[in-house]
């Protein structure tokens, strides 16, 4: 299970081949939100296991805290009250990286190997490399990478590729108190996600579904929603898929365009960068549910 | 595939940063993909109870260096014990946390004095602390202690209480028990009820 | 806990009232999920409000602070108008068949015996009728009125689900449904288990919430089964532990009790506390009081306590009254307490009453702060501006603070809420100058010691004569102090059956409570925990994760008391007959020749079944009390009284005694504390306190990343409310009570909800409690500034849950 430099199999703005014969064995989180209490467990193993610390906030009317994702909080829990079929239902998102299969950061990304994908599934961002441009925050469908404030470079979640890396479950997974996360093969996690419907669906939610979007190509996180049919009530965006211009730039095309429009691109990217910036957060919804 | 004109410019500024930097010769060398290192491999493990809730979660504290004479333990992780059978390893928001307990900026250090009407704590000595201590004890014992109550022997000293912590061990709560009731303290009680 | 943490997850039905073990035990709970997953149970939760644990509940009902015994009589009620009671179990197994005596009754909200002006009972009627040998007359029919069974099914016939509606809050449908759900556990192949904490113990009528479960549960055969019985969360590590060693105002080690003014001698203080069996066969295991309560003697006192001096019987002190924590700062309000030493201890934040807590510590001379940390209680003194807002120089009180080392940096062992003592182990040096507790006691002892042999003094022979034996006498060893605990043979004890062989060697550590003498020839700190440091070495630290059983018991993990027991009462778990109820979840059972299973069996292990002997070993009549007899403050059955601050003007329960049955009649209430008691007219909103899932206690504030993720103190209030008050979310609001106000922002929620209490609209209004002006979170002010000085009428636990209060915007 050993990861090492050969079991890249991806990496962004590269323009030599990655290491393709070795394989290994396709990991899985699965977020089960059926079981999961709110406890913010996997927020603190996940700051203390990273040596990050967040800062203290103040309370502005909600459970979630910190407010958004950032460079020192790659896993947050958002809270949200609905009342659904006239039930109450404090719907909890553990937020965070869904390690796509089909990774929109990794193909936005102009900086050779700031961003890669392991064999496994794990997409992991080298911060040594990363150029702070914020392109992967584009080009995320899931809206998960930060920019840290502190030296300009993009961060998210490893699903700590250092402990998987030497055959341990990831801190969130290990610490949750309740088996709403859990880690193993992806397979494994499908036909664990799969078998739990049917005790939702005995329990009353008729419509609960496994979230594992084949927008992306699927992803190396995934849910079981007990309210299957409404994944953006929980936050998720209900068919995410890659930008499609990010599947022309890995195509190679526009690098051919490169060079040759360069000063007209360089114009345009200076504009869009001075008036759009490259952190586009769009303003949170009620409760720190993502927009 | 519908593109707008804003992906449009992203992709192409994209394609702009590296194909241009390359073109100007600022080629960087082949970016190394790096697997990050495992930050326990060598750190020393010590088996211990979570000092919070009274599940009584099995914790690993895992300390900087093996133990050998010159190296001074720091903990830089705390973990769940796996084998622990209520826990099974998983730590609760708090436990995961206990690393910022033990290192917590507010952990005192030394024995601290505040006189009447002070303002501000003074750094005292241990050997101050105890022996002022000790002396308003004694003090207060031997002018208020009941040693009957018409024909009984009651022997209780009742203006002087004692709180017992309800996170200390089980011998540091027997051995205050022992020594508080052996000085005739009748108000003594923990913290059960709050 | 009757059973231990792991075992929820044998349970068919958990119901989740007076705690929040999602947020409160989050690891815990791990096994409520696990039930709910591999065990299709199904969870039930009631709360004042809509918690992390009623997230993932089946069934769900917001109730109204302090209205907990309404509701559970009224299940009751259902349970036995529908018959849906295990009725073999309850026949074997409770007092239900006991005859009660002809002059106990119940009138109007009281019970016989009733002295208005001294707020007691005489108890005298609460009783059995007895036969010519002391024994109870019972009437295994269950026909006879004054038969127990006949009595509770009179007492509850007014808790009708309309009147429960109307006290509570819980529509009738929902109040039903949960009664059906949890009615399905009197099923012998169905259980149910209770898990609560300081959600039913924090009210005037705390210890009678407890009591209405128990007997629920007794009435349903849930207790001494896996996956049943009553199980109390504990809050700290060692809280568990702390009262097992009796370190409480009225306790000794093992649930001994302080002798008092009424126990002269050692003779008369035993006699007191050895009762004598109520039913025929009984193994009445209290009769062995007397050899516990030598041996602690011995181990305290040592040579000193022989049998010609009463084993010292005179060192221990005895008590007027009781000294409980709320009777200790009205003592210091009153001026009479000079000293106070907080060992890990935050009571100003604590304790009921801020504003009279601050007036209290003022008055001390001096104030001892022992602690890891740096509590409020310790900066009392010192202005921190609106939130601590004092004078320092008006404030006399010399102050100490001796820094303690943490869990991290000893030894030592702790017991957990499943009565499990662990051993953990040091890993680093305490930070600066930090020292552990032991040590701090052993230093602080020794220098008062050592004035006593220079000066004398009063009555100075039990500390300059207390036995001292440790090999570093300013840090005794956990070692050392374990084996103390644990106890060990003074002289050869005989095997009582042979006298000419020896059961245990002089010297040797005891491995079981069961010999110990009443002689003086064992020693023995605390007889429960007994058998935890053996001739085998120290049980705590045992490391064996087998479960043969596949139940969960772990019987080679640790050491729990008593005798390593993890099922409380296991003897229940089989019928009379000595069979298991439930196949499936076979626990104790009868072999033909001794009692066998996963646990150690909680009865004689070669009484045969027909000899008659009950599992409820500890009560003088072998079985489960559905009638407490005398033992609690205010009646033998519990009976809904509403908390000191009520919405209501009258018990709906008992409106003929107009408003002398409004409240616990039997509650202490201290001179001064009534009148800031506050009236419907002028706080209308029903407050009650809780703790959230990031916070332990008032510690984790210090801690960085539970400050950041609980970064800054809120009330939660409904929509309704919110609407009413023209508050917004998130904005600072002003939450004031008779006893005082304070600045805090709101969080608005569909959480909570307005309830409809005897056709008047009630709001809660939700108070998180910890933070405060130390720590690292934003500072606050401390909710306890609000809450009433006033506790359970039996144990005194403050009434943290159920209070009056306003709020208004800031």
């Amino acid at each position: 299970m050993a990861l090492m430099s050969l079991d890249v199999v991806n990496q962004s703005a590269s323009t030599s081949t990655t290491p393709q014969a070795r394989r290994t064995l396709e990991v899985a989180k699965l977020i089960d939100i059926s079981r999961c209490i709110g406890c913010k467990a996997c927020q603190s193993a996940c700051m203390e296991w990273n040596d990050l610390r967040d800062v203290v906030g103040v309370q502005e009317g909600f459970y979630t805290s910190p407010p958004d994702l950032s460079d020192q909080s790659w896993t947050l829990m958002r809270f949200n009250e609905q009342v659904i079929d006239g039930r109450l239902q404090w719907l909890i998102l553990k937020d965070g990286c869904l390690h796509c299969q089909d990774p929109g950061c990794l193909k936005a990304c102009p900086a050779p190997g700031a961003v890669i994908q392991h064999s496994n599934g794990i997409v992991d961002f080298q911060e040594t490399n990363c150029i702070g441009c914020g392109y992967c925050i584009a080009g995320c469908p899931f809206h998960i990478p930060r920019l840290s404030g502190k030296d300009s470079k993009v961060y998210k979640c490893t699903l700590c590729s250092d402990r998987v890396g030497v055959g341990l479950e990831p801190a969130c997974v290990k610490a949750c108190p309740t088996q709403a996360l859990g880690f193993g093969s992806k397979d494994d996690m499908l036909f664990q996600a799969e078998h739990r419907l049917d005790d939702l669906r005995e329990r009353g939610f008729a419509k609960a579904a496994v979230y594992d979007p084949k927008g992306v190509g699927g992803t190396h996180v995934v849910l079981v929603l007990p309210h299957g049919d409404r994944p953006e009530a929980y936050g998720l965006p209900a068919n995410p898929r890659v930008g499609p211009l990010l599947t022309v730039w890995r195509s190679g095309l526009a690098r051919a365009a490169g060079v040759v429009t360069m000063v007209a691109v360089l114009a345009a990217g200076i504009l869009h960068y001075m008036r759009r910036g490259p952190l586009e957060v769009p303003p949170e919804g009620d409760q720190g549910v993502k927009p | 595939m519908a593109v707008t004109r804003r992906q449009f410019v992203k992709v192409a500024a994209g394609g702009l940063a590296s194909s241009s930097i390359a073109a100007l010769g600022f080629s960087p060398t082949r970016a190394l993909a790096e697997v990050r290192q495992f930050k326990l491999a060598r750190t020393s493990e010590t088996r211990n109870t979570c000092p919070y809730c009274s599940v009584g979660c099995g914790v690993i504290l895992y300390g900087l260096g093996d133990k050998s004479k010159n190296a001074r333990t720091e903990i830089i992780h705390v973990e769940g014990d796996p084998d622990h059978p209520v826990n099974r390893g998983t730590l609760c928001p708090k436990g995961a946390g206990l690393l910022d307990f033990i290192h917590s900026p507010n952990r005192l250090k030394y024995p601290e004095y505040r006189g009447p009407g002070e303002t501000e704590w003074k750094r005292v000595s241990w050997d101050f602390a105890v022996n002022r201590i000790a002396r308003l004890m004694k003090d207060d014992r031997d002018k208020n202690f009941l040693q009957k109550s018409g024909d009984v022997t009651v022997n209780r000293w009742t203006s002087v209480a004692f709180l017992a912590a309800s996170a200390s061990s089980n011998e540091s709560g027997y051995i205050t028990n022992k020594v508080i009731r052996a000085m005739g303290m009748t108000a003594l009680d923990n913290q059960a009820r709050v | 806990m009757t059973n231990h943490w792991a075992d929820i997850k044998n349970a068919d039905v958990v119901l989740v009232m007076g705690g929040n073990p999602a947020e409160a035990h989050p690891c815990g709970f791990k096994w409520v999920i696990e039930a709910k997953v591999k065990n299709k149970a199904r969870l039930i939760v009631v709360d004042p409000r809509f918690t992390r644990t009623a997230a993932v509940a089946d069934q769900f009902a917001q109730l109204r602070p302090g209205t907990d015994i309404a509701f559970l009589g009224g299940v009751i009620r259902y349970l036995l108008e529908n018959d849906a009671i295990q009725k073999e179990y309850v026949k074997a197994y409770t007092n239900a068949s006991f005859l009660l005596r002809e002059d106990y009754g119940f009138h109007d909200g009281l019970f016989t015996g009733y002295d208005e002006a001294k707020r007691s009972y005489d108890k005298t009627t609460w009783a059995y009728q007895l036969d010519k040998d002391g024994y109870a007359k019972v009437d295994p029919t269950l026909q006879d009125p004054h038969c127990v069974y006949q009595a509770m099914k009179r007492h509850y016939a007014r808790y009708t689900p309309e009147l429960v509606s109307r006290v509570s809050g819980v529509p009738a449908a929902d109040f039903l449904a949960i009664c059906k759900t949890i009615a399905s556990t009197a099923a012998p192949n169905r259980v149910m288990t209770s898990l609560y904490a300081l959600g039913w113990t924090q009210h005037t009528v705390g210890s009678q919430n407890i009591r209405t479960m128990a007997c629920i549960q007794l009435l349903l055969g849930n207790m001494g089964l896996p996956g049943g019985g009553v199980n109390a969360l504990r809050g700290h590590s060692n809280i568990q532990g702390l009262t097992d060693l009796g370190v409480m105002s009225h306790l000794l080690p093992g649930y001994l009790t302080l002798p008092t003014d009424q126990d002269p001698d050692l003779k008369t203080y035993l006699q007191k506390r050895t009762p004598k069996p109520l039913r025929p066969g009984q193994m009445n295991y209290w009769q062995n009081y007397p050899k516990f309560f030598v041996s602690l003697l011995k181990a305290w006192f040592g040579a000193e306590a022989t049998k010609e001096n009463d084993f010292r019987f005179d060192w221990l002190p005895k008590n007027d009254k009781t000294y409980d924590i709320l009777a200790a700062f009205e003592l210091m309000y009153q001026g009479k307490i000079n000293g106070y030493f907080c060992q890990g201890f935050n009571p100003l934040a604590s304790v009921p009453d801020k504003g009279k807590l601050t007036a209290a510590l003022s008055k001390l001379k001096y104030l001892v702060v022992i602690d890891p940390l740096s509590t409020e209680t310790s900066t009392f003194w010192k202005k921190h501006g609106e939130f601590n807002d004092v004078d320092s120089r008006a404030i006399q009180t010399e102050v100490f603070r001796l820094p303690s080392s943490c869990f991290a940096e000893e030894d030592g062992s702790l017991v957990s809420s499943s009565r499990v003592l662990q051993w953990h182990w040091k890993a680093a040096d305490p930070p600066g100058e930090a020292k552990g507790d032991p040590e701090i006691m052993a230093e602080i002892f020794l220098a008062l010691r050592a004035l006593y042999q220079k000066e004398g003094g009063t009555f100075p022979d039990p500390i300059v004569k207390l036995p001292w034996p440790y090999r570093s006498p300013r840090a005794p060893a956990p070692d050392e102090l374990a084996r103390e605990f644990n106890g060990r043979a003074l002289a050869d004890i005989p095997e009582p059956k042979d006298k000419t062989k020896t059961l245990v060697k002089e010297g040797e550590q005891l491995a079981t409570f069961v010999h110990l003498q009443a002689d003086g020839s064992t020693a023995c700190g605390c007889w429960i925990f007994c058998g935890s440091w053996t001739q085998n070495g120290n049980q705590m630290a045992r490391r064996d994760t087998a479960d043969p059983s596949g139940l969960g018991t772990t019987p080679g993990w640790a050491w729990s008391w008593p005798a390593n027991r993890r099922i409380l009462y296991n003897r229940a778990s089989a019928d009379p007959a000595g069979k298991p109820w439930d196949a499936s979840r076979k626990y104790l059972f009868w072999t033909g020749k001794k009692w066998a299973g996963p646990d150690v069996p909680d009865i004689k292990p070669d009484a045969a079944p027909d000899q008659g002997m009950s599992p409820f070993i500890m009560n003088a009549e072998g079985v489960g009390k559905l009638f407490a007899l005398g033992g609690m403050a205010e009646g033998p059955f519990p009976e809904h009284y509403e908390p000191m601050e009520t919405p209501l003007s009258v018990n709906p329960f008992s409106p003929k005694s107009a408003g002398k049955t409004l409240s616990n009649p039997a509650v202490r209430v201290f001179k001064g504390d009534r009148e800031k008691f506050g009236s419907p007219k002028d706080f209308p909103f029903v407050a009650t306190t809780y703790r959230l899932t990031e916070h332990f206690h008032f510690w984790t504030k210090h801690t960085r990343i539970a400050a950041v993720l609980q970064p800054e103190a809120f009330v939660e209030i409904g929509e309704e409310l919110a609407k009413l008050r023209g508050i917004r979310n998130g904005e600072f609001i002003v939450v004031r009570s008779k006893r005082g106000q304070i600045k805090v922002k709101a969080l608005v929620t569909k959480r909570i909800h307005a309830l409809t209490i005897e056709g008047q609209e009630v709001h809660t209004v939700g108070l998180p409690l910890h933070w405060g002006f130390e720590g690292l979170t934003k500072p606050g002010y401390l909710v306890n500034t609000l809450t009433p000085f006033v506790g359970d009428a039996n144990i005194q636990t403050p009434e943290f849950k159920a209070f009056l209060v306003d709020v208004q915007k800031a």
